[in-house]
């Protein structure tokens, strides 16, 4: 089977580095769900967004996996755990983390499974993708400053307001 | 440029690895002994340690063995899965971060293009163990140091990245090897005598760069998270044992690697200016280089570490609110300005 895949140019290895990291990250992302401490959650959803940056990684872009670890990991995470631990930074298990409505996320995370799946499988059939280098950063400078410069414009003055209105809730005075 | 010896990609990975270790490890060893040992003694008018080899030069491995013997323990309430694995996530970051350093034209360990933002963006996962060592010892002091440690490294992250983009921008290219032979083929008004190093265009950049790493290594002035008169030792209090040495050894590590970081962003790196043997690029560099400049390097390392350890010993401790407004109104400001002039001049001129 392998000989196989590698004679219709498909990259084994890869394939199988995927299947591994996947594995890991769903792994991961259940215990977020059903730990019964928030710190633990808040580090299992590290892994998780840890392997989304290895996932990049094997898919070639460099930029945006190196992105994913000063953002999520690097910035956001460090957020999480820095308001866990100002309001509630309890050791051991703890009770009522659960929503009461928990069990209405399983048929959303299922139709939104079938649906990207529905829609990849559409989209791309048995189509195999070329096998292309690493994205080069200057590309993607090139892509965002030049045909997608009003979008990343538009993004940016959200990224402004909002952090201005954040401030604005922030100050008593 | 053809390595002379063909090493099979197995071997390559292997000896990058070891390299890697050594990287890290001789750094860290040579900081403590000849700086936090020898001349902070000398800066205090005293020997330091006399005892163990000649001039106490063994006595890293006397404090080594120490530490090694001491019981491993961990406070009844704490985390303990987690109070175990903190130490080893700032480890990591440590060991992730000296991966972007190339140490010669061959002499590299990962050389790939987005090296520079790499570097930046693993430095930040220590917070994440310093985050979670304080947490969970299960002991006020330390998850105060532990909040105070994260505080101020997100402070202090975005001068510390703003301060390399000026570099960046100049260099043209965010990869490490790029901005080594830029300085090192570039000229200063057509003199190329020592090559273009980045500290002389990129000064504020460097100055800024520097107090950012003095803070994210939370050496003083910048020791808040750790301040022993208010919080005991902060998220190290109930450390000891190998898990404190750990801790140690990351931290002088750290010290070392940023140095190297520094010394490839604003000193020129691993080479000497192209033109004194004729090279045009990277392809022509002997191969000599990848022995000589590795030892360039430890001395250029040599060089900042003095400079972060001498500020270490030589200033009181900042207070907090103090701190963070040195962060956001003053060196974010002139980081962002350094950038905006590097930008204007980069196209300009």
């Amino acid at each position: 089977m392998i000989a196989q895949a590698a004679a219709d140019s498909i990259n084994v290895a890869q394939n199988v580095g995927f299947g591994i990291i996947a594995a890991g990250m769903i792994f991961a992302a259940l215990c977020v769900v059903t730990t019964s401490n928030v710190v633990h959650a808040a580090l299992w959803l590290v892994l998780v967004l840890a392997g989304v940056a290895a996932q990049y990684i094997l898919a070639a872009a460099e930029f945006v996996a190196v992105s994913q670890v000063l953002v999520y990991v690097g910035a956001v995470m460090v957020l999480f755990l820095f308001g866990i631990m100002l309001t509630r930074a309890q050791i051991g298990p703890e009770k009522g983390l659960n929503n009461r409505g928990w069990a209405a996320g399983i048929p959303v995370a299922v139709v939104l499974l079938g649906l990207l799946s529905w829609a990849i499988l559409d989209a791309f059939e048995d189509t195999t993708l070329p096998d292309r280098g690493p994205t080069t950063t200057s590309r993607i400078s090139d892509d965002v400053l030049h045909p997608y410069l009003v979008p990343f414009l538009a993004i940016s003055f959200i990224l402004l307001a909002a952090a201005i209105g954040a401030m604005v809730l922030a100050r008593k005075d | 440029m053809s390595v002379a010896i063909e090493i099979p990609y197995w071997g390559q990975s292997l000896l990058r690895v070891l390299g890697g270790i050594v990287a890290v490890l001789l750094p860290a060893g040579t900081i403590v002994y000849v700086f936090l040992f020898k001349m902070m003694s000398f800066m205090q008018s005293r020997l330091g340690p006399m005892e163990a080899g000649p001039y106490g030069s063994m006595q890293l491995f006397a404090e080594v063995g120490k530490w090694m013997q001491k019981e491993d323990t961990a406070p009844a309430a704490a985390d303990h899965r987690i109070f175990k694995m903190a130490p080893l996530i700032v480890l990591l970051s440590t060991f992730l971060l000296v991966a972007v350093v190339p140490f010669g034209p061959d002499a590299w360990l990962t050389n790939f293009e987005t090296g520079v933002f790499y570097g930046l963006a693993v430095s930040s996962i220590s917070v994440l163990g310093i985050l979670v060592a304080g947490w969970s010892s299960a002991n006020k002091y330390s998850l105060l140091g532990g909040l105070r440690a994260a505080g101020q490294l997100i402070a202090y992250e975005l001068p510390l990245v703003l301060a390399a983009i000026g570099v960046v921008i100049q260099a043209g290219s965010m990869r490490m090897q790029d901005i080594v032979v830029a300085q090192n083929a570039g000229s200063i008004f057509g003199w190329d005598g020592v090559g273009n190093p980045y500290l002389l265009t990129q000064g504020v950049g460097f100055l800024v760069f520097m107090i950012a790493v003095q803070a994210e290594l939370t050496q003083p002035p910048f020791d808040m998270p750790i301040a022993e008169s208010e919080l005991v030792s902060g998220y190290m209090t109930e450390y000891s044992g190998f898990r404190f040495l750990i801790f140690f050894i990351a931290e002088f590590a750290t010290v070392g690697v940023f140095s190297l970081i520094a010394s490839v962003l604003f000193l020129g790196g691993w080479g000497v200016p192209f033109a004194w043997f004729g090279w045009e690029g990277i392809d022509d560099v002997d191969n000599w280089m990848n022995v000589v400049g590795p030892l360039i390097m430890v001395n250029k390392m040599l060089v900042l570490s003095f400079l972060i350890m001498w500020v270490r010993f030589s200033f009181p401790r900042f207070r907090e609110d103090q701190l963070q407004r040195f962060a956001w109104k003053v060196l974010i400001p002139v980081a962002l300005a350094n950038i905006v002039v590097t930008a204007i001049l980069k196209v300009a001129v």
